[in-house]
Parts: C-alpha cells; structure tokens; sequence
C-alpha cells in the first residue's frame, strides 16, 4: 500500500514537471517531424520500398526514433537528482527499491506516452491531408500501434535509468547513452528495409530488440513486415521484461 | 532513555577509515551536536544512521529499532534535512509537502492538517503555492525543514543546516530549529563545522575529528574543561619565563611577538601578568569559545579545510539544470 501510494508520488512528480516543462514536449515532437518532412521528403522524391513512398516507409521507424530517444534520456533526471540530494529525500523514504524503479518508470513512460499519441495524432493529420499516404490510422491500429510504442518506451526508460543510476555525471551519462542509441536506431531497420541486407549486417539487425518494434509497427501502419507481429510483440515484450528487471537490481545497488 | 544509541560503528572505505568505532548515546528531547571539521566523519554518520550506508562494523539504535536490520522502521522514525537541497524546484512548496506525504503513505486529512501546521511553523504559509525555485536559500532550508517534520518522526537530523546562508538567515533558521525542539518535542541532530552555531543551538554536543569523537558534554562543560580565560598579550621583549613559571597560567602559546595565555581567575592576577610581561603594546581578554576548545583539542582550526561551495551556492548552479 505504502509503495503503490509512493510510485504514484513520483508519477505525480514526473507528470507535474513535465506539464510545466512545455518546451520539452514542443522539441520532442518538432524533432521526428524534421526527420519526416526533411529525409523523409527528400529522399521520398527518388526512393520507394515495397511499393510505398520513402516519407510514408519510415513514419513507423521515426515514432520508434523519437520513443527510444527521448525515454532513454529520461534516465538523466537520475543523474540530476543525484546531483542535488533529492535523491536522498526518496531513498530514505520507507518504500521499497522496486516501487522508487517503478515510479520511475511509469512516470517516464507517461512523458513518452503524450509524445506518442501527438505523433499519432499529426500522423493522422498528415494522412487525411494527403502529405503522408498509405499509412491507415485507426482506432484499432492506433490502439495496437500504442502497445507497441508502450513496450518499447518502457523497455527504453528502464535502460535510461540503468545507465543513470550508475552515472556520476551528467556528461558520462550522454556518452554512454548515445552511445547505446545510435546502433539501436541506425541499425534497426528503421529508414531501410531489412529484408536484402547484405550477410554481414543482417545478424547485427536480427539482434537488435528495436528492429522488432519498427517491424512490428510498420506492419501495423503501413502493412509492410518481415515477421510475425506476435513475434515482434515477444521480442519487445521480453527486452522490456529484461531491463525491468535489471533495473531492479540496479536500483538495489545504487549508493549515495 | 536513549533514543539513539551507536555500538562501535565504523565506516571503512577502500584505505580511509571515515568513521572509528564510534560509541554515542543521545537522549529523547536532546538537541545534540556533532562538531567536525569537513571530512571528519559527521556526514559519514548521518548516512549510516539515516540507513542510507551500511555500516563496515558496529551497529546503532534509533528509537530502539537497529539501522542494520530494521531500516524500514527506522526510516519511519527519523526525519532528514540534507546538506545539499532534496526539493525539486519545479513543484511548488505545497507540492514538494505532498510528495513527502505519499512517500511516507500519510492518510490524507491528517496530512493535509498536518502539512498546514508544519508551514505555519516555519512560515511559509503564504508562499505555499511558488514554485520551489522562486524561493531565496533560507526560504528552501526551511521548506525542507517543514517536510522532515511532517511525518511525526522521534529524531530530526540536519545536516549542515546553514551552510551557505547569509548571516540574517542562518539567525532565522536558528530561530526556527529552537522553536520546534520546544514545539514538537523531538530529538534533534545537528551536523555543523560551525562553532557559534553549535554553542547557540545544542545542548550537548561531541567534537569527532578523523571519525573519532574527541571530546563530549555540554558547551559549558567544554569551555570549563578548557581551564580558563584566555589572555592575547602583544608585547615588546615578551618575558615568556616568567609567565610560564605563574602556577595560574596552564598553558603558554607563542607566535611571533604574539603570546596566548590560558589563565584561571584572570580578574586577580591579570595586574601580575602584564607587570611581568614587559613592554605591552595590547592585550586581549575572552573567555574561551568552542574555537578555542576544538583546537586545544585538535591542534587546529576548524576552518582549515571548510567545504567545498555552499548549500545556497549548488542551489543556484542547479537551477538552470532541469
């Protein structure tokens, strides 16, 4: 009980932040809309895969783009808290370890959630307008789409907090998150097709969890995968499941 | 009856011991100081007492609950005000209370009165509703003063309570620190490397240097064990023989053409002492403060080594950060 009501202080504390924090939302949502019109556009003028325009093809990697990215820089708040002694205001409050990564959590995947549902939404626009074609958003496929999306901010904001709770400082805490994130990005298959890619890559792609979230989502949006969308949901239901618990453990572990 | 009682507890980190067999006792309704240059081993303390660190050897109670085994009950007992600032300073103040309220599971009506007379106490009533980063220094101390009161604990630890703070806040901050020992009749532990704050608030206290404690009582006590006045006498061809050969002098300390004296009774033999001295140029008397003590017992000053920036000053610099 005492934990449930501390996991909804820290919810509370990430939400209100948030919300108060306003350009935080408007460059997270203007960045992924650079991507769409600018790459998107451009290369879409000479590109098409699988018979779909460029811009359309990589909408779905570009919402993964914009989850992985700002969920795992969540776990800098970690860092920050650290810095200043808040973190000790809550590590000595009497509720568990697991609750405080949990609060974390949830209250980081909240921010990522209103991220995603105004991505989705000026998809939607974007698609009644005519800009962006092919790409069906619905109430079933925006329902599913959001599981998707879910799992990977959630998998995502535990990695975030398993580096920030090991990180010191700030600036190592972006080295080694950009350092995580730009293999996870690039090579997942995000703004190409993974269907002929040359021997040597494909077991690299194949091994990445975020491969299985813009396959399972482009599936989803635009009707173009290359496995099973069950499969893809086990995949990244199981990376989540991983760095939850992993985070655990590194919360348990964390000294101040 | 003691409400913290530590047993041998050490803090041992790769090749610094930090904190040396510590043994304490300390009363329910003591305000109870422990005095230390920076590194000395206060900070280390509060940790383990605070459950925050687990101690190498040894172990404490704290309101009879044992920190090693019980920290879940221990952390209900015990309220904390950190060196560094604990609010966040996008919530306003009520909201940073409300957070503390969830954390320590409070039922909400009694929170929410309970919240209403822990501002009222430090008075910050009026600017409940600011945001946290509107607030001068002094003003964030006391909101988090208020938030380690909120949940009814037996002990409230502040550590370094002052640092950084202007002279009028720290006065104020005082102000509040005695008002709500009377108030709410708890325990408090202060953690201070400054002395006029130690003297002023604490009723008894210990000076640890190098994580042992050196010496412990009142701060009366202290000053009487010192042993006297303390006489600064500037002279030309200082007789120091002489002086040294009073049997009311205890000790004789010399720099440059400067002499301490340690004198008993300085109101008798103060004539004797400047007739003996030779040419005086100016002479100084005061009774010895907790300065004079922790030196005679350290054989230095507790300002060699202060710490590094201040509580007001990290408060700024995080500012622009979140």
């Amino acid at each position: 009980m005492n934990n449930l009501k501390g996991i909804y202080a820290l919810w509370y504390r990430e939400f209100k932040v948030f919300i108060r924090e306003k350009s935080r939302l408007g460059f997270s949502v203007i960045n992924p809309l650079v991507w769409l019109l600018v790459v998107g556009g451009g290369l879409g003028s000479v590109v098409s895969f699988d018979g779909v325009n460029y811009r359309t093809f990589i909408y779905p990697g570009i919402l993964i783009q914009s989850v992985i990215f700002s969920s795992i820089f969540f776990g800098v708040y970690i860092v920050l808290d650290k810095k200043i002694d808040f973190m000790k205001e809550v590590l000595v409050a009497p509720i568990s370890r697991t609750a405080m990564f949990v609060g974390k959590v949830v209250g980081g995947s909240t921010d990522a959630l209103i991220e995603i549902v105004t991505l989705l939404v000026i998809g939607f626009i974007l698609e009644s307008t005519g800009i962006l074609t092919g790409v069906s958003i619905n109430f079933v496929s925006g329902i599913v789409s959001l599981g998707f999306l879910l799992s990977t901010t959630v998998a995502m904001v535990s990695l975030g907090l398993i580096i920030g709770s090991q990180m010191e400082s700030t600036e190592g805490f972006q080295l080694v998150a950009s350092f995580l994130l730009f293999p996870l990005f690039f090579l997942s298959g995000a703004l190409f097709p993974i269907t002929n890619l040359p021997s040597w890559l494909s077991p690299v792609v194949f091994c990445n969890p975020i491969t299985y979230s813009v396959d399972g989502l482009r599936g989803i949006l635009i009707g173009i995968s290359k496995f099973n969308i069950g499969l893809d949901f086990a995949v990244i239901g199981t990376f989540a499941l991983i760095t939850i618990l992993i985070g655990t453990f590194a919360f348990k572990s964390m000294e101040v | 009856m003691n409400v913290i009682d530590t047993r041998n507890l050490t803090k041992k980190y790769k090749e610094v011991t930090a904190v040396d067999d510590l043994t304490l006792q300390i009363k329910e309704g003591e305000i109870f100081g422990l005095l230390g240059p920076n590194g000395a081993g206060k900070t280390t303390t509060l940790l383990m007492l605070t459950t925050l660190r687990k101690p190498t050897s040894g172990t404490a109670t704290i309101n009879n609950f044992d920190i090693v085994r019980q920290p879940d009950k221990v952390r209900k007992s015990i309220g904390i005000v950190f060196q560094d600032p604990s609010s966040d300073e996008v919530l306003t103040g009520y909201e940073n209370l409300k957070l503390h309220r969830w954390l320590y599971g409070m039922p909400g009506d009694l929170a929410e009165r309970r919240i209403k007379e822990v501002l009222e106490l430090v008075d910050l009533t009026k600017r409940k509703n600011d945001l946290v980063k509107k607030y001068s220094g002094g003003m964030r101390r006391r909101l988090e003063i208020a938030r380690g009161l909120m949940h009814h604990p037996k002990v409230l630890f502040l550590d370094e309570p002052t640092l950084g703070l202007d002279p009028q806040a720290r006065g104020h901050i005082w102000g509040y620190i005695k008002k709500l020992a009377q108030e709410e009749k708890i325990t408090i532990v202060i953690t201070t490397h400054y002395m006029d704050e130690a003297d002023n608030l604490c009723g008894r206290l210990a000076i640890i240097d190098e994580g042992k404690i050196i010496v412990s009582g009142s701060p009366g006590e202290l000053k009487k064990k010192f042993g006297g006045d303390i006489v600064r006498l500037k002279a030309k061809n200082l007789n120091i023989g002489a002086l040294k050969k009073l049997n009311y002098v205890n000790k004789v300390e010399k720099r440059d053409d400067e002499v301490s004296l340690t004198v008993k009774d300085t109101n008798e033999h103060l004539q004797e002492i400047l007739m003996l001295a030779g040419k005086v140029e100016s002479v100084e008397v005061h009774s010895p403060t907790l300065d004079d003590v922790f030196i005679h017992y350290t054989g230095r000053t507790i300002r060699e080594g202060a710490p590094e920036g201040g509580w007001a000053q990290k408060a700024m610099a995080f500012k622009t950060k979140r």
